[in-house]
């Protein structure tokens, strides 16, 4: 039996922490993983916790990411409760085992500490990795900050094994910002965390010999896309079960979580839309802005990128007040718009206020996005509300040297 | 269930062409393509029942032919056989059907006429060998070679 560990009422820990404890907490089968920049504390913190008889299940450290994930899918399918870590190149090198994870309804917990993608080589935060992965089927969560860091892991095992859900759940955090800052975190003793997110119920477990289970099975033209279908309904249709746990978690905790946060949205006439560690930054430069100019600024933060929260978003946008939104993508575009603008916009096209809504690229490779900047840009929404449409390109580059790099211009006058 | 007819048929053996199954929609193809090998629970374990006794599913490939996929066919003869069980061992879709270590004779659903177990029969003349699919056994069995003489 493992060892309990013992914890104040407030701890101070980084975000890298707060995850690895809340792994820690769940009591967990098999952790299969090999660590990289910035999540390698997740794996370490995890390797000492079971060196030190805090953890009864298994740590396998594998050769590659590729493995780790193949590990815990070999676990997760054998019928255990199974989760790792991973950042960037080694997300990247996951890759196509996260499309396994998901096909094969194993609801797998992968820790995503984001970080950008070579080349050039680059260690900090952007939201490159959490992109790349974001069409693998998987359940995505976000962390803003540590505590958050902490809550969400113990949530997603909650959602992922929902006998109605089944599906692999990543939580991210910013590289850095969030995995190596330490802040306040109001941990749950092990047993109140333990009993929130249960004991874990295996589904179709190889382990059960009296019930053999081919997983894995090939498929072609006249079978896949009908899983492939009842995959995605899955996915969709998680989002009660989503909002459930989340409203579980409120009830134990006081803290409360929804699928879309938004902040000051009531009275808005201009948002700003963001994910991450940047949320507080905006946060911080609406109400400076509220309190300098009057300029009403909202923040809406997609707390759940998969499924993407489309009817919630289209709430949000739906204001008769607001007149224009602006997404701000961490990830280079590679020739588009950003990932969030596109999502944003798809929602937004069917509500009757249809605010007009540009794109921003900002902080790639960890560039520093601060409250200045932030309040630039919502100066620059309130010039395209009293405008009536876009006065820029829809597409800029916050924050970048050199000549202003801009694409495409709106038709809307 | 139990064996009935040329060797290992049961009623459940090769009741279908593979594919020829029945094209259910996304809301009744199962859950993470999770196949189920038998259609109920083996409490003592699949390892210590035999085939005719399992209770095989619909997703297993015991119930699917794959014979349309042969040209040429292993015709077994009884009457040279040591029941050595090489060609048992070495069979690669365990298309040997073998009982108390008493060769029966070929799953003629499953075996796809690669040849191994002729290559592997080590009787004089072989207690198997190929012919081509149209020929019926029993015509194969009459012009059986005789056992070759050993060279002065």
């Amino acid at each position: 039996m493992a060892e309990k560990f013992d914890l104040n009422e407030v701890e101070v820990w980084d975000g890298n922490y707060a995850a690895s404890q809340a792994l820690r907490q769940a009591q967990i089968d098999v952790v299969a993983a090999y660590p990289i920049t910035p999540s390698t504390p997740i794996v370490e913190n995890y390797g000492a916790y079971q060196a030190n008889g805090y953890v009864d299940g298994e740590f396998v450290m594998v050769e590659s990411e590729h493995a780790a994930m193949s590990g815990c899918i070999g676990a997760a399918a054998a019928g255990g409760r199974v989760a790792t870590a991973t950042s960037s190149q080694g997300f990247a090198l996951m890759a196509e085992v996260l499309y396994q994870a998901s096909g094969m309804r194993l609801p797998i917990v992968l820790t995503v500490v984001n970080r950008a993608l070579a080349s050039p080589l680059n260690v900090r935060g952007d939201h490159s990795d959490m992109y790349l992965g974001r069409d693998a089927g998987w359940i995505n969560i976000d962390a803003f900050n540590s505590q958050e860091a902490y809550d969400l892991p113990l949530i997603a095992f909650k959602i992922g094994e929902h006998l109605d859900v089944r599906l692999p759940v990543m939580v991210h955090q910013d590289g850095f910002t969030t995995s190596h800052k330490a802040q306040n975190v109001r941990p749950l003793e092990d047993e109140v965390a333990y009993n929130f997110v249960g004991k874990y119920v295996p589904v179709d477990d190889m382990l059960d010999f009296s019930r053999p289970v081919t997983h894995g099975a090939q498929t072609e033209e006249d079978w896949h896309y009908e899983h492939k279908a009842k995959q995605h309904k899955a996915l969709m249709d998680s989002r009660s079960i989503i909002d459930s746990v989340f409203a579980e978690f409120k009830e134990l905790t006081g803290r409360e979580y929804k699928r879309v946060e938004s902040y000051m949205m009531e009275d808005a006439e201009v948002a700003m839309v963001l994910l991450g560690s940047s949320v507080e930054t905006a946060i911080l430069a609406a109400k400076q802005l509220r309190e300098e100019t009057g300029l009403k600024v909202g923040i809406i933060a997609p707390r759940c990128i998969r499924p993407f929260p489309y009817d919630l978003i289209r709430d949000e946008l739906d204001r008769e007040g607001l007149k224009a939104v602006v997404c701000m993508d961490k990830s280079a575009p590679g020739g588009a718009m950003g990932a969030l603008f596109n999502e944003v916009s798809a929602a937004a096209y069917t509500t009757n206020a249809r605010p007009v809504i540009s794109n921003y690229i900002y902080g790639l490779g960890g560039r520093d996005f601060a409250i200045d900047e932030a309040k630039r840009i919502m100066n620059e929404q309130k010039a395209h509300a009293d405008a009536g449409h876009i006065t820029t390109n829809i597409q800029q580059f916050s924050g970048v040297r050199g000549p202003k790099l801009g694409f495409f211009e709106t038709r809307r006058g | 269930m139990s064996i009935t007819g040329s060797a290992g048929q049961t009623a459940k053996r090769g009741v279908r062409e593979l594919g020829a199954e029945e094209k259910v929609g996304w809301d009744a193809v199962p859950q993470g393509v999770v196949l189920t090998s038998f259609d109920s629970t083996i409490e003592e374990g699949a390892a210590f029942t035999k085939p005719e006794d399992r209770n095989y599913s619909d997703f297993n490939s015991y119930t699917a032919t794959v014979a349309s996929w042969r040209v040429v066919k292993p015709v077994y003869n009884r009457d040279i056989c040591i029941d050595c069980q090489n060609c048992w061992v070495w069979c690669p879709d365990t298309s040997i059907i073998s009982r108390d270590k008493q060769m029966l004779g070929i799953d003629y659903d499953h075996c796809k006429g690669c040849g191994v177990c002729v290559e592997v029969c080590p009787t004089n003349p072989k207690s198997l060998l190929m012919f081509t699919e149209a020929l019926e056994n029993d015509e194969a069995l009459a012009g059986w070679p005789e056992k070759k003489k050993k060279a002065k």
